[in-house]
């Protein structure tokens, strides 16, 4: 009984769960930047004039957002990395940190390139129009008029993501890459599965996603596009 | 009023044909508009003088027919539409200024970004314009914080500042409160005085007496009538001109 209230293990391995949250934190906008980039890229095909272009950035979209986190990070370490050989570095730590990346930023990619998507949909027609008028191709009235606009208006949803991003990352357990909750699960281990344990990892994660979300509510106040 | 002697139509449209699934647009259309030329389209609502408009830059495909400007015809995608749209100013009826940008940047994206221009020139430039309009010291603002009419007038600036060979104006002042549309309505006048060559869809029937130097009358998807401005409003010749006429200039 007295080990469930116990706080001691919290204190005792507080610089071992410190760096499991760093690792956390390198996962998340590692992942979130590059998810971002290629979030960026798919909708850009997805809404391209060029219909191959559109099959492909459909068809990524619709395996990556409908096959389970775990199963895309088992395929990056277990299939790709250890199976096929394809490493990313001779450090095996820094081999599946990468891979981890990789898996995390492929999929959270397809929920950014929906997101963006609908905040194409915000745009009137109009904008894009004006855009061709005064003779911007396509790429550019996409870059310098109609991804602001969208972006500016899913601010908020890209947050939510961010914030599954987050929790996500501690999936990478089954890739081989030691973060938070792979601490929590060791310590569970040495300790017992007690709940002083189980809500300092909880309180960290909020700690991390609360402001996060908090963060993102504001900017999407701040940047909204007046019409 | 012939830039350079040069007697060859700005526009020639010829046996261009549109549809909207089974309602048939465009019928036949054969328009020419010559250089400096003021060519406001008049008609019912419903009767294509907005597709005719927007298909003279491409906004609109076309199903059947030609369209040649500046002796070339019109480029049907990619780099070469871009240049051509270039060539050919745009004012909407909604403006559809860009919304997350300032009224300069606006007016000086184009230059910028489609002619290469600098900054700094692009600046000065898009400046004197929005002096001639009469909102340079609304320069800063973004476009919700304007008026309808003053927002229209930017949309002209910055179809100016591409220096065009000619400015398509569909529906510029229906979307306006009353009170704006005739400021709106002079720069359109100053435009035309200094030889612009305009295609003004419209229902401002005293701007197209004023400025037009011919009248189109569409209705059904078809040309019906084309005369001057003073034959057109006086002396009608076809029943659905006099009966649209009759509609529009009773009060």
């Amino acid at each position: 009984m007295e080990s469930l209230l116990d706080f001691g293990p919290l204190v005792q391995e507080f610089a071992t769960i410190l760096a499991g949250f760093w690792s956390t934190i390198r996962l998340t906008v590692m992942s979130a930047v590059l998810a971002l980039v290629l979030g960026t890229v798919l909708v850009a095909m997805r809404v391209s004039p060029t219909p191959v272009l559109r099959s492909v950035g459909t068809f990524y979209v619709n395996i990556l957002r409908n096959t389970p986190l775990t199963l895309v990070l088992l395929l990056c370490a277990l299939g790709l990395s250890d199976t096929l050989q394809l490493t990313l570095s001779r450090d095996p730590g820094i081999n599946y940190y990468w891979w981890a990346i990789a898996g995390l930023s492929a999929y959270t990619a397809a929920f950014v390139c929906e997101a963006l998507r609908a905040g194409i949909n915000t745009v009137p027609v109009g904008q894009a129009e004006a855009a061709r008028a005064i003779g911007l191709t396509f790429t550019q009235s996409l870059r310098l008029i109609v991804l602001p606009q969208a972006f500016r208006s899913v601010i908020a949803p890209l947050g939510s993501i961010l914030i599954a991003l987050t929790k996500n990352t501690t999936i990478v357990i089954v890739a081989g890459y030691i973060e938070a909750s792979a601490v929590m699960k060791q310590m569970f281990d040495d300790y017992g599965g007690t709940l002083p344990i189980f809500l300092g990892f909880a309180a960290g994660y909020m700690v991390l996603t609360l402001p996060t979300g908090f963060f993102f509510g504001w900017l999407a106040r701040r940047l909204a596009v007046v019409r | 009023m012939t830039e350079n002697g040069d007697a060859t139509p700005l526009v020639r449209v010829e046996n261009v044909n549109k549809s909207f699934g089974a309602l048939h647009v465009l019928k036949d259309i054969n328009l020419t508009v010559s250089r400096g030329e003021v060519v406001v389209v008049i008609g019912p609502s419903g009767g294509g003088k907005s597709t005719l408009c927007r298909a003279l830059n491409r906004l609109e495909a076309i199903d059947s027919g030609s369209i040649v400007f500046d002796g070339k015809p019109l480029p049907a995608e990619g780099r070469a539409l871009a240049r051509l749209r270039s060539d050919v100013g745009m004012v909407f009826q909604s403006f559809n200024l860009f919304a997350h940008k300032t009224i300069i940047d606006n007016v000086t994206l184009g230059p910028i970004k489609v002619r290469g221009v600098s900054r700094e020139q692009a600046e000065r430039r898009g400046m004197e314009l929005l002096e001639r309009v009469g909102i340079a010291s609304q320069a800063h603002k973004y476009p919700a914080q304007l008026s309808g009419g003053q927002q229209q007038r930017v949309a002209i600036a910055r179809a100016l500042a591409m220096e065009p060979k000619m400015i398509l104006f569909d529906e510029p002042t229906s979307a306006l409160d009353p009170e704006m549309v005739q400021e709106v309505l002079d720069v359109m006048i100053g435009l035309a005085r200094d030889g612009m060559t305009m295609v003004v869809v419209t229902h401002e029937m005293g701007f197209a007496r004023r400025a037009a130097n011919r009248v189109v009358f569409m209705s059904d998807g078809q040309i019906v009538e084309e005369n001057t401005p003073d034959e057109f409003f006086t002396n009608a010749r076809t029943d659905r001109a006099k009966d649209f006429l009759s509609k529009i200039l009773t009060h």
